[in-house]
């Protein structure tokens, strides 16, 4: 009885609440469902924008394969295996330049991420307050300096230090290791190392800090209320920091491997292997900038493009291998 | 009565601003205390005075905390956050870390090294947290992968193994479901046998089950302090009365 009475009742307000919530069927309604027309138009616009940026990528490595098609043709894999580089007998082997591009990457790397992580640790985790915030800023500021310049600090600077001071001591004292032997040009491998390890720093250190300074405080004080000293909280610390430090070292690699012009004016430009640093070298991305104006025949053009397509091939396997190794470690961690 | 902690005109700053203003208090031995008042009243400052974590933060304090005579304020924090452990309102076990591993986080700070001596502890301590039948066959597992509930009691048996002599709970239910706090509860029973606790809670049921003696903290001071069963039924001060009938706060 009170059922029979009280049904209507909620169909009538149903009825009501269709017809006037919702618009009545018109054009937009008809094309596109029920859908909102602004979030249509924002979710379709956002997915152009990313598909462009894979589209990008395709395009760009289908050109470089395109461009380089009659160097690929002639040499094939000894393009990678073998070491004679050569424009004048058009032999082009890279194998010196892509040797080049990776050791001083890497020595780079050895060399600047403990100092970054150092740099990182003090920001975060000790600095007071009042001097984190400059020392934040020149740290960024040196991220901000133009490659062309440090370029010409080294030659001016780093160079002839490194010539008149640094090599001669490294052979008297650790001359009796192959890396330190030869003679002391101040341009080559050294000196390339030396400055690809402070152009990255900032990148490295930067990113470290923002991946530490995400943890949350209770994790420090976890660690601290059980009578940890500030070493042994922070290394805690670091260790929930574990995936994120070894992406931002993994994004510092990438900027060395593809670092040109302050690359180009310390390496010494010499497509050869040697066990020393104190000899001259040659990386990838130097090369091209280095040749393309020379490369005046077909073939010479090709091979560069050729380079430029291991150079991005390098890279993608770099990022994919970083992507990898955090995702690896964060499924170990069995969090985020 | 027998006191435990007994703090003396005890003033918290952060910066300039002062947070407590002149605790005068006794805190009874193997007792429960706790620590009621509004949000913004300090007494979360207070707890985290006494084991030194309030200038972690930044923040300094003036005057004397005295356990058992000797002045926390002059000795090295690391070694009393030893003896007054404490249990915060969120959750935090180590992610990195197993289930084994967090319990015997605080003896590895303090170099035991040796599995053989960290094993039987582990296993008291996760026992004393009523934690041991539930983890016992997966101790390796990570210390996150547990419920919200799971996890606290992993932190208190986390607090429990380094043995200290107090232990101090920040609003320790207050994340947690109805069931998971009152097992929390039911602990805090078991531990006041062997252990002076002083709890934060904002829960004024919670300090009427859980504790002996209640501290009514207002704006900064210490309103009335005295037995639990008088704060909540003849409270002498009128601020106090109209806190736990819910006319405020």
């Amino acid at each position: 009885m009170i059922n029979s009475e009280i049904q209507p009742d909620i169909e009538n307000s149903r009825v009501e609440i269709n017809n006037t919530a919702v618009r009545p069927p018109g054009f937009f309604k008809k094309v596109f469902g029920t859908y909102n027309l602004g979030d249509f138009i924002f979710e379709r616009l956002t997915l152009l924008f990313a598909v462009l940026v894979f589209l990008l990528v395709i395009l760009m490595g289908y050109e470089m394969y395109v461009g380089s098609k009659i160097s690929i043709d002639k040499f094939g894999w000894s393009f990678l295996t073998n070491s004679v580089w050569d424009p004048v007998q058009e032999i082009y082997g890279a194998l010196p330049i892509i040797y080049g591009t990776i050791v001083s990457s890497f020595l780079a790397l050895v060399i600047s991420v403990p100092l970054s992580i150092g740099i990182a640790i003090f920001l975060s985790e000790v600095s007071p307050g009042w001097l984190e915030k400059p020392l934040s800023f020149l740290v960024e500021l040196l991220a901000g300096i133009p490659s062309v310049v440090y370029g010409l600090w080294g030659i001016f600077v780093l160079v002839p230090w490194i010539r008149t001071d640094v090599e001669p001591f490294l052979s008297e004292h650790l001359g009796f290791l192959p890396f330190f032997r030869g003679a002391p040009y101040g341009f080559g491998m050294l000196a390339a190392v030396l400055i690809l390890a402070i152009m990255i720093l900032p990148i490295v250190s930067s990113i470290s800090r923002d991946i530490l300074r995400s943890v949350p405080q209770s994790q420090r004080e976890a660690a601290l209320a059980l009578g940890a000293t500030r070493w042994q909280s922070t290394k805690i610390v670091l260790k929930d920091a574990k995936s994120g430090i070894l992406g931002a070292t993994m994004l510092g690699l990438g900027r060395a491997v593809g670092e040109t012009m302050a690359v180009t004016m310390v390496i010494g430009n010499r497509a050869v292997i040697s066990p020393s640093l104190f000899d001259p070298s040659y990386t990838m991305a130097s090369v091209i900038a280095n040749e393309f104006t020379e490369a005046t025949s077909e073939m010479y053009l090709s091979a560069l493009i050729q380079l430029a397509l291991v150079l991005f091939v390098l890279t993608i396997i770099i990022n994919a291998m970083a992507k990898l190794l955090v995702w690896s470690m964060e499924r170990k961690l069995g969090t985020r | 009565m027998d006191t435990k902690i007994s703090v003396k005109n005890l003033d918290a700053f952060y910066g300039k601003n002062k947070v407590l203003k002149n605790i005068s208090i006794d805190i009874p031995r193997n007792k429960v205390v706790a620590i009621i008042g509004p949000s913004g009243c300090g007494k979360s400052t207070f707890l985290r005075c006494l084991n030194r974590m309030h200038e972690v933060v930044g923040g300094t304090i003036t005057g004397s905390i005295l356990v058992d005579g000797e002045d926390l304020t002059k000795t090295d924090p690391v070694l009393i956050r030893k003896r007054l452990g404490m249990v915060f309102q969120k959750p935090n076990p180590f992610p990195t870390m197993s289930i084994f591993n967090n319990v015997a986080a605080g003896l590895r700070f303090n170099g035991v090294r040796n599995k053989k001596v960290l094993a039987p502890i582990v296993e008291k301590s996760l026992k004393q947290a009523a934690l041991w039948d539930e983890v016992k066959d997966n101790l390796e597992d990570s210390g996150v992968n547990i419920s919200g509930g799971q996890q606290q009691r992993l932190c208190i048996a986390r607090t429990l193994a380094v043995d200290p002599e107090v232990i101090l709970m920040d609003e320790p239910a207050s994340a947690l479901d109805p069931i998971s706090t009152s097992k929390i509860e039911e602990l805090i029973f078991e531990l006041k046998k062997n252990y002076t606790i002083v709890i934060v809670t904002h829960n004024m049921q919670q300090a009427a089950r859980v504790s002996d003696f209640t501290a009514f903290f207002y704006m900064g001071e210490l309103i009335e302090y005295d037995k639990t069963t008088k704060i909540f039924t003849n409270p002498a001060n009128k601020k106090t009365e109209e806190y736990v009938t819910g006319r405020f706060g």
